[in-house]
């Protein structure tokens, strides 16, 4: 779960670590007045959308006096901002964070992550922040300095003393390092996180550290023990086709095809919409049906694809095994054609645990629909099918 | 003989009562596993399946002599109870539970770390050595014993894989699913290495996908011996954007890394035979086999 960057920095300041004074301001006539109360003469005025690379994107603005902040966030508010992380369509900015603006000597990148290949907690810092810090990294893997927490043994102030001294810093501000890296590693265990990243954490002229902008990401599997953080998701974010799959035992991911796509797996799912594109198809979404997904689920997930209009064939492809059952799959595809109607060809892979029974019971509830004995041939059909059909 | 399990290994279930693991337990046993027994705080001394449940794993094993633990605990307490199959020292723990909370993996892995035990998954199908052994929750369909072994990241991915592999007349001698989860226990690396020990297995499938950098480790590996026998992988993932959680939450990436490509890339370079496409790894098997 992604949380905005004002929520971040709130989160952060309860654990010590500091941020330029800030306000949320979702109407542009509240502007003026929220830079005026938060003091100083220049603000950043920075849209709370979830994606990052907002900078390039015009979605911070750095103003000078309290019009220029409220003309800013009247040029942002209710704005569709395109960055590199949104998709084409962006995102609705439906509030803005003001802050202080902070005059930086140096941008630094600080971030706590799970390191997957150690299976430990991990830092990675480098002496320079910014927006390509990912691009950087790789170029040059050395820029990026990498210390991993020994849980058994808790937080190694000496390890983070010495990554302070690798970063440059001196005096104070290492001594502030190494007290934002303890602050990090305890929110990131009490919150259960799967990355905290400041990016910059600015290093002022006054010889302080401050963060400038945080993400973070919270582990969705955890939510259950932190029913205090589960509430601060913000629902607008999502994509509401992709919230009403959640609700349904269903992994679905909007793409922007022709071609609607359910599949029982994440491999198997990933690897179908692979072969669509090697065969020359545009897949409509991804969506993978849970195991534990009912005849009821699989007809919302179902409906789902009916009703996009995008669509000129849909390809189901599952693999009956474990509890999931292809004549479920079935019943589920059944009931939804039912209510909604089915305009497209639909072209049906069932293998596995009852694959036979799944096609009987499509023909038996009268659904129209081409059957396929393997992975290729039903992508084949799918293509072919589309291409007709938006012919 | 295959890797990790075979006709002789002793299992228990952890979660034995509940729905999914009555269910695949009881196919377990039907399947010829040797399921000795469960374990469910509470129910100690019932009888479940018509086999012993107990209080504790350590007494489970002192009364069955079991050798590996299929765990089937919710999310919430599955980590607890990975830890207490590793502290009764089961050499081999098999844990199909999705969702558990990636930070309670980071503990278990700490636990592993010099331990007796070797942990498959968790969010794994399990692992399989036809008509010998089934432990986890892969469907018993078209496997048929062989010298292929099948390591995957992915459940259903391994059921097309093995179907595919059998309709080229050839087998499997193990297929185990390493699981979808961002921190795991036996990788790719630990199950190259098992079958390249095992005398009767004689090609490796590796099964990736999007997210993390595992395949690029196996490819590491590789690049660092003579390979003694032929590997083909396949990585699903190459239509997909990777800073999305595509189903599986290993899939997504945090921090840069992760495509396809550049996987695929990083194995061909280690000399690994990767298919071309999802409907031919059986055939690219066959070939791989036929030039070795």
């Amino acid at each position: 779960m992604n949380l905005h960057e004002h929520q971040a920095k709130e989160i952060l300041g309860r654990y010590g670590v500091p941020s330029p004074a800030g306000s949320l301001v979702s109407r542009a006539d509240a502007a003026a007045a929220a830079a005026k109360s938060l003091g100083g003469s220049s603000w950043a005025v920075k849209a709370q959308i979830h994606a990052g690379l907002r900078h390039d994107a015009g979605g911070v603005r750095l103003v000078s006096g309290t019009e220029a902040a409220a003309t800013a966030a009247s040029e942002l508010l209710g704005k569709r901002l395109v960055t590199p992380q949104t998709g084409p369509s962006g995102k609705l900015v439906r509030s803005v964070y003001i802050e202080q603006a902070v005059g930086a000597a140096r941008e630094l990148y600080l971030a706590i992550l799970i390191d997957r290949s150690q299976g430990r907690v991990a830092f990675l810092a480098s002496r320079t922040g910014g927006s390509d810090i990912e691009q950087r990294a790789q170029a040059e893997p050395g820029s990026l300095r990498h210390l991993a927490v020994d849980g058994d043994h808790g937080f190694d102030l000496q390890a983070a003393a010495g990554l302070a001294a690798d970063l440059g810093l001196e005096g104070r501000a290492a001594s502030q390092a190494v007290e934002i890296m303890a602050a990090l590693y305890k929110a990131f265990l009490e919150l259960d996180a799967s990355l905290i990243e400041i990016n910059p954490l600015a290093l002022t002229h006054e010889g302080s550290l401050t963060a400038l902008d945080v993400k973070m990401v919270l582990d969705d599997n955890a939510l259950f023990r932190h029913k205090d953080l589960a509430a601060l998701r913000d629902v607008e974010e999502l994509d509401p086709t992709e919230l009403e799959a959640q609700r349904f035992a269903l992994n679905y991911v909007h793409l922007d095809g022709n071609i609607g796509v359910m599949v029982n797996g994440a491999g198997l799912a990933l690897a179908t919409l692979d072969l669509l594109k090697q065969r020359g198809g545009a897949p409509a979404d991804f969506m993978d049906i849970r195991p534990e997904a009912s005849r009821d689920q699989v007809a919302e997930g179902f409906r789902l694809l009916l009703r996009n209009q995008d669509i000129d064939a849909i390809l189901v492809n599952v693999y009956g095994g474990g509890i999931l059952r292809c004549d479920t799959v079935a019943e589920g595809i059944a009931a939804a054609c039912r209510s909604e109607g089915l305009r497209v060809p639909l072209i049906v892979r069932a293998a596995g645990t009852n694959g036979e029974l799944a096609r009987k019971t499509l023909m038996a509830q009268g659904v129209a629909f081409t059957p396929a004995s393997s992975i290729g041939a039903a992508v084949a059909s799918a293509v072919e099918a589309a291409g007709r059909e938006a012919a | 003989m295959a890797i990790l399990v075979d006709s002789a290994t002793k299992v228990i279930c952890q979660g034995f009562t509940g729905r999914q693991a009555s269910y695949h337990m009881e196919r377990a046993i039907a399947y010829g596993t040797q399921v000795v027994g469960g374990v469910v705080p509470g129910k100690g001394g019932s009888r479940h399946l018509g086999l012993p449940v107990f209080d504790r794993v350590a007494d489970a094993v002192a009364a069955t002599g079991a050798t590996a633990s299929a765990v089937f605990v919710p999310p919430a307490s599955a980590a607890e109870a990975i830890i207490e199959a590793i502290d009764a020292e089961l050499p081999l723990i098999v844990c199909v539970t999705e969702r558990i909370p990636v930070l309670d993996m980071v503990r278990v892995k700490r636990r592993l770390e010099g331990s007796a035990s070797r942990l498959i998954g968790p969010n794994s199908q399990g692992i399989l050595n036809p008509g010998r052994c089934k432990i986890g929750v892969m469907p018993a369909h078209l496997e048929r014993p062989g010298r292929v072994g099948i390591v995957s990241r992915s459940a259903s991915l391994t059921s097309e894989v093995v179907e595919q592999v059998s309709a080229q007349r050839l087998g499997q001698s193990t297929s185990v699913g390493i699981g979808g989860d961002p921190v795991h226990g036996l990788g790719f690396v630990d199950c190259l290495e098992l079958f390249f020990r095992d005398p009767d297995t004689d090609c490796v499938v590796l099964l990736g996908e999007i997210g993390g950098s595992e395949e690029e480790e196996a490819a590491a590996f590789l690049r660092s011996q003579r390979v003694p026998k032929p590997v083909v992988a396949y990585v699903a993932g190459l239509a997909a954007p990777t800073e999305r959680r595509m189903g599986h939450a290993g899939t997504v990436n945090v921090f840069g890394q992760g495509g396809a490509a550049e996987k695929i890339e990083s194995l061909r370079g280690a000399g690994v035979t990767v298919a071309e496409s999802v409907a031919e790894i059986g055939q690219t098997v066959r070939q791989a086999l036929k030039a070795a």
